[in-house]
């Protein structure tokens, strides 16, 4: 761990006014809110993510971290340098076309939005050209997409063949996920990646954009 | 408590399998222990094979009915695969599950069962997204039920499912639930309501506690159908529990035939 430890403890220990006391502390010691931010937090929200995929930590306990670690940024948002470059890269999410279900996507977004990424949530039910148009006008470096039932996966092949016919496929890394899909099925339809829950799926798409 | 066995979905490894390589006698006997432990219906799903659905549904149906005289829950949004499965669907009146508001389904399911007696489950769900709240579902229940009522489907036929969403990721969402099945119930006496409410303990550590109490409270609130594993000794009970507490097990007959049965040992 880093010199922020008691900010990842408290991060991690669900402590809120330990947490701001904290970081509180450390900027009046003259910290950097970035490496406060980078260190301490997202170290911290990365443990999270890591114990949530080993089923040591549940939802709502993500959740939790997450709402803290919010406040947390609040108070260091003024004092942050002001480049867009510093975040670990930018991801389109949505659920395809057909599929109403959001949950999952929502947790995916929180722990990217979490772990650094600057995210673009499209919302549900999204037609591939919506998916394309976004991504000529936001340029992410990760697309995600979601789908919950067995009927809206191949809808998930049907957009990624999509991209590639609009020249748009090899300017990013398509990562997928939900209940019925599988690592296989990632493969099948050509996808870069899969994650099975949303602790993962941040550590994917960092392993995806560090190679 | 109408249950609608759910075990014969070929998103189960097991199943999927017994399809691809026709094994008659596999799918059978799934078929025929979901009977004999209290299933009201068999729920058949081949929603993995898009190109192949409504043969392989039509398998499925001929070989549950092979076994049982349990009708079939056909689950499907498919029509084409609803329509050969109804083909070949013999005896009591099976259930269709499952229509919403989506358009789509709205449209391509409503013809369907239209004047007909075939039950059916409908989706608290539209194509505004996913119901937050208990006012979101009543409207969709709402259209449904006179959606359906119009189209002379009756109202001991139609099973209204309120969609259950995690606890996990927030803390309202089974009262949502659990009142809009009250409010179901009193709006439109005679109607069913119907779930799989194993949904509600997703993202959290040992579930089956969680459902079995769930499931006792959602009886109180009126839950009267389930979509479930039959088999679930533990749901069983609190299933049996909920009723007898509930005020729907005269002389707690069925809570004392169940404990003599072993079930609460």
């Amino acid at each position: 761990m880093s010199e922020f430890t008691s900010v990842t403890e408290a991060l991690l220990a669900l402590d809120a006014d330990k947490l701001l006391g904290e970081v509180d502390k450390y900027l009046a010691d003259g910290a950097n809110a970035d490496a406060i931010l980078n260190d301490g937090l997202i170290a911290g929200m990365d443990i999270v993510g890591d114990r949530m995929q080993e089923g040591d930590m549940f939802i709502p306990e993500v959740l939790m971290a997450a709402q803290i670690m919010g406040k947390a940024v609040e108070k260091l948002k003024p004092l942050l340098a002001d480049d867009a470059g510093s975040s670990a890269g930018k991801v389109l999410i949505g659920t395809v076309k057909g599929d109403l279900h959001d949950i999952g996507k929502n947790l995916v977004s929180m722990m990217l939005e979490s772990a650094g990424f600057e995210i673009k949530d499209i919302g549900v039910d999204v037609e591939p050209a919506t998916f394309i148009s976004e991504i000529k006008a936001f340029q992410p470096d990760v697309l995600a997409l979601s789908a919950l039932l067995t009927t809206t996966m191949p809808m998930m092949k049907s957009t990624i063949e999509a991209l590639a016919d609009a020249g748009v496929r090899d300017s990013l890394k398509v990562i997928v996920g939900g209940a019925p899909v599988s690592d296989n099925f990632a493969r099948e339809i050509g996808a870069d990646g899969y994650a099975p829950d949303a602790g993962s799926a941040s550590k994917l798409a960092k392993t995806l954009l560090s190679n | 408590m109408i249950i609608i066995g759910e075990l014969i979905n070929a998103s189960r490894k097991a199943i999927g399998a017994a399809i691809k390589e026709k094994d008659e006698q596999a799918v059978r006997k799934v078929a025929a222990d979901q009977a004999e432990n209290g299933a009201s219906f068999i729920d058949v799903n081949a929603g993995i094979f898009v190109d192949d659905e409504p043969d392989y549904l039509t398998w499925l149906v001929k070989n549950v009915q092979a076994v049982t005289d349990v009708p079939c829950a056909i689950d499907s949004p498919n029509p084409k695969a609803i329509e050969a499965a109804l083909a070949v669907h013999k005896g009591a009146a099976p259930m269709i599950n499952s229509i919403s508001l989506e358009k789509d389904r709205w449209e391509n399911l409503l013809p369907i069962v239209a004047g007909t007696d075939l039950k059916v489950v409908a989706l608290c769900m539209s194509d505004d997204g996913m119901p937050q709240t208990v006012d979101d579902r009543m409207k969709i229940a709402d259209k449904l039920v006179n959606g359906l009522l119009q189209k002379d489907v009756k109202l001991e036929n139609i099973f209204i499912d309120p969609l259950v969403q995690p606890l996990s990721v927030n803390k309202e969402f089974g009262m949502q639930f659990l009142d809009t099945i009250e409010q179901i119930t009193t709006q439109f006496a005679g109607i069913h309501t119907a779930c799989g409410l194993s949904n509600i303990s997703y993202g959290l550590p040992a579930r089956k506690f969680i459902n079995r109490a769930f499931m006792t409270i959602a009886i109180a609130k009126g839950l009267d159908g389930a979509i479930m594993n039959p088999m679930d000794k533990g749901m069983i009970a609190a299933i049996t529990l909920g009723e007898a507490l509930a005020g729907k097990d005269d002389f707690c007959m069925k809570y004392l035939k169940a404990f003599r049965a072993g079930l609460f040992e």
